[in-house]
Order: C-alpha cells, then structure tokens, then sequence
C-alpha cells in the first residue's frame, strides 16, 4: 500500500470521525440506549426476579453481568450503523467521488472499516463511564486492556457491515438487516444471559454468532476469567479471524463494483 | 488525448450508446450536445471507468479505460450531472478529502483550495456546512472540486445546469484560463447553445449515435447560410414577392416569415428595397447549432415544452441535493 492510498485511508477516516463529532444526537443515544437497558431493564428484571448469575463458580448480579455485553450492543449497532451509511452515500452521490478518485479500492473499504470502528470505539468508551453507577470497578490498567480489544470488536463488527452495504442497493432495505442480522447477532451473543446450561441447538447457534466472542472477551476482562465461558485467547482469534475474512470480502466486493 | 472507437453501452433492452468513435486532442475544449436521453452521461461514465463499454475501446492519455482504469482515474476529473457532495461536510472540508484522496501535495494543499473556493465565490461560506447551501452554491462548490487537483482531462457533465448567467461566465473565464495556463483537456455536455460555442469541435449526439462532429462554426455553414426574420403588413404578399424577385421560400412561423440565405448582411438591402408591402421589422442572425440540431434530426433539442423541462429537471436536482 503506497502512500497515496494511505493517504485516502486517512480522508476516509477521517471523514466519518467529523460526522460523528457533529451528530450531537448520536452522542446522546449512544449512552441514552446502554443506560436505559442498564439501569431500567437490567435492574428491573434483576430485582423483579431476585436474579443473580452463579457461572464458573463466580457470582455476580444481574446488572453488572450484562454490563459488557451492553457494551458490546453498543459497539454492535455503532459499527453497523456507520459501515451502512456507504447505502447513504451511494445514494446521495458521494460514493462516486470516492470510486472515481485514483486510489486503491482495498483503501476504500479499510478506510472505511477503520472509520466504522474509531466511532464504535468512541460510543463503547461512553458507555465505559457508566460503570461507577453499576458498582463495577474499572481500574486504568483494565480500561487499557479493553480498549484494544474493543476496537478489534469494532472492526469485524464494521467489516461485516461493509460486505453487506457493498451489496444493498436502497436504504429500504436497512429494516431487513435490522431485523435478519442486527438483532440476532445482538440477542444470540449472550449479552443479556449466561451461555451455560443453554439447550443444545441455541448453544450451536450462540456459537455461531460473532459477537458472542467479543462479549465473552469483554465480560472475562471487566468481570473476570471465571465468568467467562472461552479464554481470551479463542475470542481474540475468533473475532480477529473474522475481522479479517470479513475485511477481505468487502475489498473484493468493492474491486468489483 | 481521448481515443473513442466504436464504444457501445446497453442496459438490457435499452441501448445507451450505440457505437461512438472520435478523439479528443490534448488542450482541446470538446462537445457534447444532444437532446436528454442521448447517452452523453453513459459515454462520461465509460470514459471516467465507472461503466464498462458492452463493447468497443477507449483510451485516455494512452491508458485503456478498462485495463488501465487506475491510471485513467490519475488523469482525469470530473463534475458529475448528479449531487456528489458530502452533505454533512463544509465546503473547505469536502474540498480537504479532494485533495487527500487526489494526493494534492501538501504545500500547494491550502493555496488551490483558496483559489478554487475564490473562483467560485464560496471563500466566505467555506466553513458552512454544504446542506445549508443553495443548489446553485452546491454546483459551484462540485466544479471547485473537479478543478482542484489539475486533472489533465476534465469532464463536465452539465456543469452549469441552474446557474445564473455571472456564474456561468465566471466559471466559463476560469476553465479557459486553467485551459490556457495547464493545457488541459475538456470534454463537457450541454444543452445550452451557447455554452456549446465556447467549444472547439462539437459532437451532436442523438440515439447514442453521433451525427455531426466538427467547429461549432463549420457545423453552422450546414444550415445555409443566415437567418432572416421579418415581419410585415400583409405577409403572403410578401413571401410570393420574394419567390417572384429572389426564388427564395419562405417561411411562416409565429406570424413571421423566416428566410435562409447564403450572405445575410448583403441581402439585406436588396430585400427591403424589392419589397413594395411596408415592412414592420427586420432582423438577421446567424444560424445557431439549435438550427443545426433541426436541420439535421427534424427536431428541436429543446422544443417548446423543453424549456419547462429543463427547468423542471434542475428543480428536481436542487431539490434531491
Ligand atoms: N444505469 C442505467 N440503467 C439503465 N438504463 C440506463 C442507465 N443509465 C442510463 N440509462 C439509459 O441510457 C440512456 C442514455 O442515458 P444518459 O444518461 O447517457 O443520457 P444523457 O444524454 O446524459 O441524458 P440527459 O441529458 O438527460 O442527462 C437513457 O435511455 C437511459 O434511460
Ligand atoms: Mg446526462
């Protein structure tokens, strides 16, 4: 990759970083959504049905359990909701001042995915200022150790928005994704409830399911390893692993476009 | 600096453009003039590698347009018909990805930025967001980007659709004077007459076929000669005289006659004195290329309901942007 296309990898980042930072109303929601499953649900449901969750012999209560997988909600519907703004761009003319311009299309969809996940990584990170109001301590070492790992998150989550942007023609078509792809990848990651003790066929189908990784990754950092279901090391390479055919897809997706 | 042969383009049934070849020579301003529909877009789009021919080559500046779609894009830009601004941008910061993705080295970066922003009049509302911006403030601001890498082909696809007339000159001024200082090539679409005339060679293109292709001057010499128009107390007298006197026919149109004849400015005399019918007005023009257009497809680019149109469509635009 020369220095033009990293150039164009910058621009491309950049400028979805800009729009981010002028839609004030995304900044609100980001912490307005987590904070109303946090503090209305989760306690709701925790105190209403005196949960507490016993897994691999630790113990924790409701709120705190689902704490990172609403940070993984978070980065989910950041990442997705960035990468398909391309549909927007299609749209709206823009797309061909990027697809005209001399530059790599590889630079495009990477400029783009790293786009996506700087502003998931932004939302995440408000969302990681709840956790005094959830009693969960973050020590800065911690906050350090996720971060990173957030961001890998981020990236899959944005390089498969970009694969699926790259073939939907009309905004239209947004409410299927929505409901065929968003949803399930967010109900089946077991972001709301522990994955032991599950029947077999929604153990297979919580396996397979992207996100189901990087929340586990999550809640083993911020909660601990016991409450984890797989090591850190088998969810960093599961979503790196995804990360990158997710990424190589949308490349080939844009060349040929 | 353009090499076209034999390109053609369908869309399923529909045959955008059916078979063009010409060239285009390096410093040179060509045309594309024909009515909507004609394939003028669809033949931009092959060329700028953003639609594959069905069949046929195209070369610029030595590269194939599909072998070498990298290199072409290196070479050229473009101000497309439609919107293509970043809406939620300002207009330095649509101007700043340009640059970045146009690799405009950066000591140069701030400067061609301020000139294009100049040029167009838009330096002061440089930091205003593009979505507060009229449609025509839009275009401008579009024409500003194409022109801010020095591309060494520019492509306008209807640049000045919904300008008002001061910035169509300007622009105008400014794309001759890049022409001159850069020697780069333009090729643009119109269907402004005269926005045609600030063409060397013109191509007048209907069905996605090309039917005429030469100087705006020489494709004028195809309609005859001048046009003249006059209008007098009792017409039909006055166009059997003429038949009588010069063996000339003339035409009734909106309660006028009109008159083809090879020298204009020396007919002139001769007519009105022949005349004995008084004569209420009188006047010649040379032929334009809407005359042409007639002449050789026997219709108008823009009949009487296409002005409506026209306006209509850059409505429609204004409004999608
Ligand atoms: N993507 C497409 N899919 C299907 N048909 C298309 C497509 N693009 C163009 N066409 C058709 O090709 C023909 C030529 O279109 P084109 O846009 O090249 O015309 P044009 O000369 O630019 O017209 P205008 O003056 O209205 O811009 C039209 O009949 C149009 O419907
Ligand atoms: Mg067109």
């Amino acid at each position: 990759m020369n220095m033009n296309n990293l150039r164009a990898v910058y621009a491309i980042w950049l400028r979805d970083v800009i729009r981010y930072k002028r839609d004030k109303a995304r900044v609100v929601s980001s912490l307005a959504q987590p904070a109303l499953f946090l503090f209305v649900f989760g306690n709701g449901l925790a105190r209403g049905l005196s949960i507490n969750v016993a897994t691999g012999g630790a113990r924790t209560g409701y709120v705190a359990f689902i704490y990172p997988g609403i940070i993984g909600m978070t980065l989910l519907f950041t990442s997705m909701f960035t990468a398909v703004s391309i549909v927007w761009d299609r749209e709206f003319g823009f797309l061909k001042e990027v697809m005209v311009a001399p530059i790599s299309r590889a630079s495009v969809a990477i400029g783009k995915a790293l786009g996506g996940s700087t502003v998931a990584l932004i939302q995440g990170g408000i969302v990681l200022l709840l956790s005094p109001f959830l009693g969960v301590k973050l020590s800065p070492l911690l906050i350090i150790t996720v971060l990173p790992v957030m961001l890998l998150i981020s990236f899959s989550l944005t390089s498969i928005g970009i694969v699926i942007a790259a073939k939907m023609e009309s905004m239209e078509g947004f409410q299927v994704i929505m409901n065929f792809l968003i949803m399930p990848l967010f109900v089946l990651s077991g972001a709301m409830f522990p994955l032991t003790r599950l029947p077999v066929w929604l153990r297979s189908l919580t396996r397979a399911d992207p996100l189901t990784y990087g929340v586990d990754a999550l809640r083993g950092l911020i909660l601990g390893p016991k409450l984890a279901e797989f090591s850190l090391a088998l969810d960093l390479t599961v979503i790196a692993l995804v990360g990158a055919i997710m990424i190589s897809v949308a490349v080939y997706f844009f060349e040929r476009q | 600096m353009i090499e076209v042969r034999e390109i053609q383009k369908s869309f399923g049934e529909v045959e955008a453009v059916a078979g063009v070849t010409f060239d285009v020579g390096g410093g040179e301003i060509f045309g594309f003039l024909g009515p909507n529909g004609a394939g003028k877009t669809t033949t931009i789009n092959i060329l700028c590698t953003l639609v594959r021919p069905t069949s046929g080559s195209a070369a610029l500046a030595g590269y194939d347009v599909v072998s070498k779609a990298s290199e072409v894009r290196a070479s050229i830009g473009i101000v497309f018909q439609d919107p293509s601004l970043d809406e939620r941008l300002s207009a330095y910061e649509n101007l700043i990805f340009h640059a970045l993705v146009y690799s405009v080295p950066k000591d140069v970066r701030e400067e061609r930025i301020a000139s294009a922003l100049d040029m167009v009049g838009l330096w002061e509302r440089r930091r205003d967001i593009v979505r507060t911006f009229s449609g025509g403030m839009k275009r401008r601001l579009e024409i500003a980007r194409g022109l801010l890498h020095h591309p060494k082909v520019l492509f306008l696809d209807e640049p000045t659709l919904g300008l008002d007339p001061q910035t169509r000159n300007k622009i105008w001024e400014f794309v001759h004077d890049l022409r001159e200082k850069e020697n780069i090539t333009i090729f643009l679409t119109t269907h402004y007459m005269d926005e045609a005339e600030n063409c060397n060679r013109i191509a007048i293109i209907d069905h996605g076929r090309i039917i005429a292709l030469d100087t705006p001057a020489k494709l004028k010499t195809m309609v005859g000669g001048d046009v003249i128009t006059l209008s007098t107390a009792d017409d039909e007298a006055a166009a059997e005289q003429i038949k009588e006197l010069h063996g000339l026919e003339a035409t009734a149109q909106d309660a006028k006659l009109i008159l083809e004849v090879p020298d204009g400015e020396k007919f002139l005399a001769p007519l009105v004195r022949s005349l004995d019918t008084p004569i209420n007005s009188i006047s010649l023009r040379r032929p334009t290329l809407e005359d042409v257009f007639l002449k050789l497809t026997g219709r108008t680019i823009r009949d009487e309901s296409a002005g409506a149109l026209d306006s209509m469509r850059s409505h429609v635009r204004m409004r999608r942007r």
